[in-house]
């Protein structure tokens, strides 16, 4: 009998072209996306070279990162270098043979969300593309991971990365969540568990009843912030949820080739007995709505819960970094989190600007408006999510209760386009970074699901979801 | 492209704190530049919010790489974790782009120690002690360091030679230059071969 293996060890296993024996390996790479922030650049090598991609109908390409969402954007961005990177990198896509969902297609989108919703990443296959939250991706069963730009040069050229072969983790969610708990309050509870560092040199697969029983879509949102517990991947083991999903998506395996994909990736997830170098517990019974009150996602309480105190940490280093969180933050030590006023709330990001995210939300706002004063955004996802909640008459819910409803793209998640939040403003958000001056100059992120970012939208102020909603 | 990195003499300037970041080497708001600057533009950016004023023109002239003897500078020195958050490969174009192509310091942020091998920069870990030797004279005005990579030593101004220790496979990536595209592509047969064995079997997988 073989060795029980991890989710991941079989994918590895079946990707590994070469292993150098020094902890790194020569893995096929079965899809690359790319963004308008690579540009023409990544083309060099092959440019110089004269030669052309073996494989183009591996790769697909977007404009997300460095482009505007207002109604009526084209290719101009008030962030310099945008103008070139979206011309520079539509021409080489041209050039090369390479599928690219431009300004204007209704599949363009935020990379990590169209490329689910397209059903080009399929479980059991490895895919990279130049964005860190590409984690996200292996929500679905596969190997996703970010690369740098001399990786992905190197993908263009050759179909192939190499990789180091990463220390394996499982983190098990025990019991059920209780309602109004989401998948993105079970990865922010994880982290604040856990710690910003604990996945550094990981692979995490996440386990349990809990996430057996997540669709998809929060899956996704669970993977995506993988890379907050610095872990460069994330996965979770596609099921039945998962082929139900993909069936039918445009680049999803058809007809009998349906059949033996499903076959294969049934085969994949993590054998009885199989051996990780790490395992964890959570128990998902204890979990509630989070929200974050500092300047890592680490830095996270319930709702109901209250600032940390440095005046009570219990040693020199703990105080001195609760001050510094604070400081920015510029919380009250030792007080409610809740009903701290809101500037700003916004709803986007590979986190969680899927369909789902916006029912969820638009739950909450149909009926309600934006409280006075606030700055209230949608961004969505991709163009196929915006236009299945114009179906569904969503983006009225949005704009009748003040929000502005916006074209997909990255936007305030990383700030490089020209959308900027109110200087030193408090923003509530749906996205996955809560660092310092990551959404504007002084902007104090508050990291939350998109139901919580409706709720603080409504009453002005950081709102228990579960109050709200009964 | 296929540049290598041998030896190394020239100007090496202190910056000795801890746990610089990639983004206080390359500040995010210069990433898009890269489609205007290429790689090897990003020099002008390096350090841009501790070296120039909110203008990004005007040097700030108590930045230690403002100083006249520093502007050619070829090795940075600085202390624990250096290159630590974000993984931008930008910030290792920068150190490179402004002309240093050698970082010694006790300890590296991870993904940027990789970086620096694939862009021909040498991360030099050496323990502090030594760093705050050759520190303590480039202060008297003695700032001249060699490096020898081959021979695995860093020579200080006063003569003194220190050793570092380096994995093997990555020491012969600089001193041969080795271009990962072309070693790779070398192979080309091998990979071939194992995609026409994976196409039999995961047919899916390939869109064509
Ligand atoms: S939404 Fe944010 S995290 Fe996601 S791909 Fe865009 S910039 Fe990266």
């Amino acid at each position: 009998m073989s060795q029980p293996r991890t989710l991941f060890q079989k994918i590895w296993d079946d990707h590994e072209i070469k292993d150098f024996g020094n902890g790194y390996s020569l893995l096929h790479v079965d899809r690359d996306i790319m963004h308008d922030l690579l540009g023409s650049l990544v083309f060099e090598p092959l440019d110089k070279r004269g030669m052309k991609m073996p494989n183009p109908e591996l790769h697909f390409a977007t404009m997300d990162h460095g482009i505007e969402t207002e109604t009526g954007r084209t290719d101009e961005t008030k962030i310099a270098g945008g103008k070139a990177g979206v011309q520079g990198l539509r021409r080489k896509c041209k050039e090369y043979g390479i599928t690219m969902f431009d300004l204007g297609d209704e599949r363009q989108g935020i990379c990590h969300v169209f490329t689910p919703e397209q059903g080009i990443a399929l479980p059991g296959s490895t895919l990279i593309c130049g964005d860190s939250h590409t984690s996200t991706i292996g929500g679905l069963g596969l190997l996703a991971w970010g690369a740098g730009l001399t990786e992905i040069e190197h993908v263009l050229a050759t179909q192939t990365i190499v990789a180091q072969k990463p220390k394996t983790m499982r983190i098990n969610f025990e019991g059920k969540t209780a309602p109004g708990v989401t998948a993105k309050d079970m990865i922010l509870y994880t982290i604040g568990q856990l710690g910003a560092k604990a996945g550094n040199g990981y692979v995490v697969e996440y386990a349990g009843e809990a996430v057996r029983a997540l669709p998809v879509e929060a899956r996704l949102t669970m993977a995506n912030m993988s890379i907050e517990m610095a872990a460069r991947y994330g996965m979770i083991a596609a099921d039945d949820t998962t082929f139900d999903y993909l069936k039918g998506r445009p680049y999803a395996p058809k007809g009998e080739m349906w059949d033996k994909a499903v076959e294969y990736w049934r085969t994949l997830p993590t054998d009885d007995g199989a051996v990780f170098d790490r395992e964890e517990t959570i128990d998902a019974t204890k979990i509630v709505p989070m929200i974050t009150w500092g300047t890592s996602p680490q830095d996270v309480i319930g709702v109901d819960g209250h600032v940390p105190d440095p005046a009570k940490a219990g040693d020199a280093d703990k105080k001195a970094y609760l001050e510094r969180a604070l400081a920015y933050t510029g919380l009250t030590p030792g007080a409610a989190i809740e009903d701290t006023p809101i500037d700003v709330a916004f709803i986007g990001s590979c986190t969680n600007a899927r369909i789902s995210d916006l029912r969820a939300a638009a739950n909450i706002l149909k009926g309600r408006k934006v409280a006075d004063g606030i700055q209230a955004w949608c961004v969505p996802g991709s163009g196929l999510v915006k236009k299945e909640a114009e179906a569904e008459g969503i983006d009225k819910v949005f704009k009748e209760a003040g929000f502005e409803w916006r074209e997909p793209g990255c936007s305030m998640c990383v700030s490089l386009g020209g959308d900027k939040f109110k200087q030193g403003g408090r923003a509530i958000s749906s996205t996955n970074r809560n660092f310092e001056n990551r959404q504007g100059v002084g902007v104090r992120t508050h990291l939350a699901s998109p139901e919580m970012v409706a709720a603080a939208a409504v009453t002005g102020k950081v709102t228990d979801i579960r109050k709200l909603a009964s | 492209m296929n540049e290598s990195f041998t030896t190394l003499t020239g100007t090496a300037v202190p910056l000795l704190r801890n746990n610089i970041d990639t983004d206080a080497i390359l500040p995010s708001r210069f990433l898009t530049r890269i489609n205007e600057t290429g790689k090897d533009g990003f020099g002008g950016f390096l350090f841009g919010d501790w070296r120039f004023e909110k203008d990004e023109k005007t040097p700030k002239p108590d930045f230690v790489l403002n100083a006249p003897y520093y502007k050619d500078a070829k090795i940075l020195l600085a202390r624990d974790n250096f290159g630590c958050g974000s993984s931008r490969e930008h910030a290792v174009w920068a150190l490179k782009g402004y002309g240093i192509r050698c970082v010694i310091a006790p300890s590296f942020g991870e993904i940027f120690f990789n970086n620096c091998f694939k862009n021909m920069v040498l991360p030099l870990v050496l323990d502090e002690a030594s760093i705050e030797a050759i520190a303590a004279q480039i202060a008297e005005g003695q700032r001249e360091v060699s490096i020898d990579l081959e021979a695995q030593t860093v020579t200080a101004p006063d003569g003194t030679t220190f050793t570092f220790d380096i994995d093997g496979a990555r020491k012969e990536t600089l001193l041969k230059g080795l271009d990962a595209i072309g070693v790779t592509l070398e192979g080309w047969d091998e990979i071939k071969a194992w995609q026409d064995a994976d196409r039999a079997k995961r047919p899916w997988n390939y869109l064509d």
